[in-house]
């Protein structure tokens, strides 16, 4: 049968083999993403009810004909909790936000020093950067939830060289959240930056010193400039996510850490508000607007190739 | 530049430290007898075994492990698709719909995708009746479709790289597209194709958002129990499973690395 069916495949007519090959992830991705984003955007305007679904249906024909029962109440009661949901919604931007250049500030260094070294070192480096890109980013959180707690290793090893009298509050605060983000993120931020790097021509930083420039001057005057490109892509590949981020809120924020992906999932999980849940991700999906497209049109390129990827160095 | 070298060599090593401390402290202590990620109170391996008598935890790697697969799989095959129409095909029709529809699973926030897959199950289910409830095929075709759009990223790469010249020749001696495809392009292409393959399955293997929308009962991920476990507080048990996890994937990882690196090294050497 396999033979068969090679065989049919061997004879097909080109122009119904390409029309297939564009047709089959075409519709998949047609079916299975984007009608989910539409019927998010109806549940959004729709409301609760006890029952299952537990949401009345946006539009449809019943006994008296054509029935609707759109309302904007679900963004109405945003806006009326603004705090609620719009200080997590702020809070989202500021923590990733700080995360990305927090990831900047470590990942340039990284990438520089990476770029710069032999290429046995570069090898050996890279691999460590992609290492723990390979595992699981849940027990990554959960190894630092260990080394944070106030019964953990960095407050044990700290009370027992006598640097801190109590241990320290460090789980459920900014600081936590800010540890978890560049531990999931980092490699995100080093790959498109050693990217440029590695591309950087050392006789121009030689030619600028022979010159008389400071390094600082060759820093801001070459290096920056050329690896803009690199900040930028590194930045909005860490941006992105860290303010849809869920797990890392989840487990190492505390109430003063909520973020947009923790409030949509307490509404749907916990308060089973669904229409409410949907509503937030459409606010989510509406801030993200700009940075997505910003990514997206970066060089007006057009084809998922050009997405910096993480996994991409892997592939070679 | 003396100085600023030595800021680059302390803040890289910081953040290397950042990296991999957590991971190197969870794998010692996960041999400690004791429950606490502090205090050592002797080496043990208590935890592996009570690991291996964690049905809970076996079954949802099961689970896991069998959507992963699947996932991988399919996400591939349509990952191949896309990466072929765009490199391949020029400006069709369609172009413009499939790239934006194949790029934006890549920058969708998990939370989003999650919740809108399920919205989207479930009035497929009282429209058609299909998918009957959530389950392990519900899982499977949304990892699946995330997964498909970082395969065709990956394979695309590689792709853009292929001489053209080899495929025209044996268009020129008539072979059809079909067959070139099988017997020159995709052999070729073979390592990029398995690079988009464990990319997808680590992709599934590891997502917990997703899957925490679109499961059911009874199919709980491995993600899903451990992050209920980890929201319980810490169990020392997980450490000896992450430990575990992380092994084989270092070794799986390294020896990769090792294996391209060599071959690299042998084709130089031929040449």
């Amino acid at each position: 049968m396999v033979r068969g069916m090679a065989k049919y495949l061997v004879n097909l007519p080109a122009v119904t083999g390409r029309r297939l090959v564009i047709a089959l992830p075409l519709i998949w991705l047609a079916v299975f993403f984007f009608l989910p984003l539409i019927e998010t955007l109806q549940v959004s305007f729709t409301s609760a009810r006890r029952g299952i679904p537990p949401y009345e249906p946006l539009w449809g024909i019943g006994d008296d004909g054509f029935f609707t029962n759109f309302t904007t109440g679900n963004y109405a009661l945003l806006l009326q909790y603004w705090s609620d949901y719009f200080g997590p919604a702020f809070n989202s931007i500021k923590l990733a936000f700080f995360s990305t250049l927090v990831c900047l500030i470590f990942a340039y260094p990284m990438s520089w020093w990476i770029a710069r070294s032999n290429e046995k070192w570069r090898t050996i480096l890279l691999v460590l950067v992609m290492l723990p890109f390979w595992t699981s980013s849940l027990l990554r959180i959960y190894a630092l939830i260990g080394l944070l707690n106030p019964n953990g290793f960095i407050n044990a090893a700290g009370l027992w060289l006598g640097l801190i009298d109590a241990p320290i509050q460090m789980m459920q605060t900014d600081f936590s959240i800010y540890m978890g983000m560049v531990l999931t993120y980092l490699p995100l931020m080093i790959l498109p930056l050693y990217a440029v790097m590695v591309r950087l021509d050392a006789d121009l930083l030689d030619a600028a010193a022979d010159l008389g420039g400071s390094g600082m001057q060759i820093f801001r005057t070459i290096i920056l400039p050329l690896t803009l490109p690199g900040i930028i892509a590194g930045s909005l590949l860490v941006f992105i996510p860290a303010v849809g981020e869920f797990v890392i809120p989840a487990l190492l924020g505390g109430p003063d850490q909520l973020m947009m992906g923790k409030v949509l999932w307490t509404e749907f999980f916990r308060n089973r508000d669904w229409p409410v849940a949907s509503a937030i991700a459409m606010l989510l999906l509406a801030i993200l607007t700009v940075p997505i497209i910003y990514a997206r049109y970066q060089d007006g390129r057009d084809t998922v190739a050009e997405m910096p990827n993480p996994k991409r160095a892997e592939a070679g | 530049m003396g100085r600023m070298n030595g800021l680059v060599l302390s803040l890289g090593a910081l953040g290397f430290g950042i990296l991999y401390l957590p991971i190197i402290i969870m794998i010692i202590f996960s041999f400690n007898a004791g429950k606490l990620v502090s205090v050592w109170s002797g080496a043990s391996l208590k935890w592996y075994a009570g690991l291996l008598e964690n049905d809970q935890l076996l079954s949802a790697f099961g689970t896991s492990l069998l959507i992963a697969l699947w996932a991988a799989t399919i996400a591939t095959i349509f990952g191949i698709c896309i990466a072929v129409a765009f490199v391949r095909f020029g400006n069709f029709r369609s172009r413009l719909a499939l790239s934006a529809i194949a790029s934006a699973p890549l920058v969708m926030p998990e939370i989003v995708t999650g919740l809108s897959m399920l919205l989207l199950f479930i009035s497929m289910e009282s429209l058609f009746g299909w998918p009957s409830g959530r389950g392990v095929d519900t899982i499977i075709i949304a990892h699946a479709t995330f997964g498909m759009c970082f395969a065709a990223v990956v394979i695309q790469a590689r792709l853009r790289d292929f001489d053209m010249a080899i495929e025209e020749a044996a268009a020129d001696l008539g072979a059809t597209q079909p067959f070139i495809f099988l017997s020159i392009t995709l052999p070729v292409i073979a390592p990029a194709v398995v690079a988009a393959w464990l990319l997808a399955f680590t992709l599934s293997f590891d997502d917990l958002v997703i899957a925490s929308f679109v499961s059911g009962p009874g199919s709980s991920t491995l993600p899903i129990v451990i992050f209920s476990k980890v929201r319980l507080g810490v169990t020392p048990e997980i450490n000896a499973l992450a430990t575990v996890m992380i092994v084989v994937v270092a070794v799986a990882v390294i020896g990769a690395s090792w294996a391209i690196r060599r071959r690299l090294s042998g084709r130089d050497q031929n040449q």
